[in-house]
């Protein structure tokens, strides 16, 4: 008995804890992220924002958070009941599971397992079932074309951010996340960060997480004045709710693993004293929260793209250039020798 | 050399860039908001708004039951019935508005002869039954009562543009 509990048991329990350790304050913080949204975006409109729930409108997320949940489910009745209440788990859930390989702190890292950054790479591959599902489940027209355009925007995208990967991995050599972020370790400190040397790079890696998180300006599928809401035309309540903070968990992953890749993850930006005083995970927060500002920001000010010049911009304009890229990058550190081991 | 120009700027989005600046700036202007319930808008004095019944100084209701308000209005809100009084002058005995017909033209305020009816400043009426908004001439008197110097004052601003 002694030994189940040494060896399974404990272990277990010892994960579960770590678990509700990250998803407990990321379910704040997604909800937090609303708040922080609707601010910015009133901010730049000359507006002030929700300030009358609480101080400050603290409290409006909860108030949010009670409403859907108090709500009633409805369930079309041409939809398949399963798959359309599936759905929307399947989105939240794998917005949640991606966290397990993302490093908050050095060794701060639920599984820090060596093909990390394929891990990443497979569970946002998957995100877009939860999205097609739905817009199938539904039987209706409005969610269906959301999903279809969806389908097609996620996966065109996809393939950008891959070879931007790849072009990080090939400076770092490691597919392991805090590898990744230890290779931007250095003397320099923020210019170490591999956003200085491949600038072109982060900035279509970050075009190209605006559009695997569906977010504006690419944020076709639900876009409101063709498609009523997308694929979340027939949800309500808590799968509406689950939809809701799948996406923003989304977003705070993606700017999360943009941190991890690009931004030095955890690093403080110089080894001066103060900075370094600083715990890595509030830098690591801090950047999140800056690439989140940059998510609203750009909300607030470009308006939408059509869908022919989101494929173009996608197939045509990103893919070539990222490409050629990682030819570039391949070619000067083979010539310069500067091939990590 | 156009050809270059374009192509280095959209490769640089500068467009995009030159929009994100201008967002950016906005964020440190002064708020447009204003805190409702505490704080309001400045109103003019030509505001049509709930109406009211006015009064002499004397406490005699002004409305002589002319009807002609109840003739003008488009959306036939208004509702008349009149009888003489004991003292032989004419007044109503009946005068309902209903709030949920009107359409705020202004148009029995235009017609009255002796100012007795007449859209205030007040905007904040909602009902939580649609009955409420069937206003009779009690109402309506107690409205006069209650915004007369209001009315008043908008009446006298109101007079060299009449």
């Amino acid at each position: 008995m002694a030994e189940f509990w040494d060896i399974y048991l404990l272990p277990a329990l010892i994960i579960v804890g770590q678990i509700l350790l990250i998803v407990l304050p990321l379910l704040l913080a997604v909800a937090y992220l609303t708040l922080y949204e609707r601010k910015v975006m009133a901010v730049m409109q000359l507006r002030k924002g929700p300030n009358v729930v609480g101080p400050f409108g603290l409290l409006q997320p909860l108030a949010d958070g009670a409403k859907l949940f108090f709500k009633e489910t409805v369930v079309p009745t041409g939809a398949n009941k399963v798959l359309f209440l599936l759905a929307p788990m399947v989105t939240f859930i794998l917005s949640l599971i991606a966290w397990a390989v993302i490093p908050f702190d050095e060794g701060w890292v639920l599984a820090d397992i060596n093909v990390g950054v394929l891990y990443l790479f497979a569970i946002s591959s998957l995100g877009v079932y939860g999205i097609i599902v739905a817009g199938w489940a539904s039987n209706s027209r409005y969610p269906f074309l959301g999903a279809l355009r969806s389908a097609a925007q996620m996966v065109s995208y996809e393939v950008s951010i891959g070879f931007v990967i790849v072009t990080v991995l090939l400076c770092a050599g490691t597919l392991n996340l805090t590898g990744i972020v230890e290779s931007q370790k250095g003397d320099l400190g923020l210019l170490n960060w591999w956003f200085v040397p491949l600038f072109p790079m982060f900035i279509i890696f970050f075009v190209s997480i605006l559009a695997e998180t569906n977010r504006h300006p690419f944020d076709l599928p639900e876009a409101e004045a063709e498609l009523v809401a997308g694929y979340q035309t027939e949800y309500s309540s808590m799968a509406f709710a689950l939809f809701f903070l799948g996406e923003y968990a989304n977003m705070i992953l993606m700017s999360g693993i943009c941190t991890v890749l690009f931004l030095g993850g955890w690093l403080p930006p110089a080894d001066w004293a103060i900075f370094t005083w600083i715990p890595g995970i509030i830098w690591f927060g801090i950047k999140i929260a800056v690439l989140l500002f940059v998510f609203i920001w750009v909300r607030a000010t470009l308006p939408r793209y059509r869908y022919d010049q989101l494929m173009r911009l996608g197939w045509k304009v990103f893919l070539p250039f990222s490409l050629l890229w990682v030819v570039v990058t391949a070619g000067f550190l083979v010539y310069f020798d500067m091939v990590p081991a | 050399m156009s050809f270059i120009d374009k192509q280095a700027r959209s490769l640089l989005l500068a467009e995009i860039v030159t929009g994100l600046a201008t967002t950016f700036r906005y964020m440190f202007k002064t708020k447009a908001t204003i805190n409702y319930p505490y704080e309001k808008g400045p109103l003019s004095p030509r505001f049509r708004g709930e109406h009211v019944l006015r009064r002499y100084p004397n406490g005699e209701e002004r409305c002589i039951a002319c009807k002609l308000c109840e003739a003008a209005c488009p959306a036939l809100a208004i509702t008349i019935e009149a009888e003489p009084r004991d003292d032989g002058s004419r007044r109503t005995t009946r005068y309902d508005i209903d709030m949920t017909k009107c359409i705020y033209c202004g148009f029995c305020q235009e017609a009255c002869p002796v100012d007795a009816i007449v859209e205030g400043p007040n905007f904040e009426f909602a009902t939580e039954t649609r009955e409420e908004l069937f206003y009779d001439k009690e109402k309506l008197l107690a409205n006069g009562d209650r915004w007369e110097q209001e009315v008043a004052q908008n009446l006298v601003a109101e007079a060299p543009y009449r």
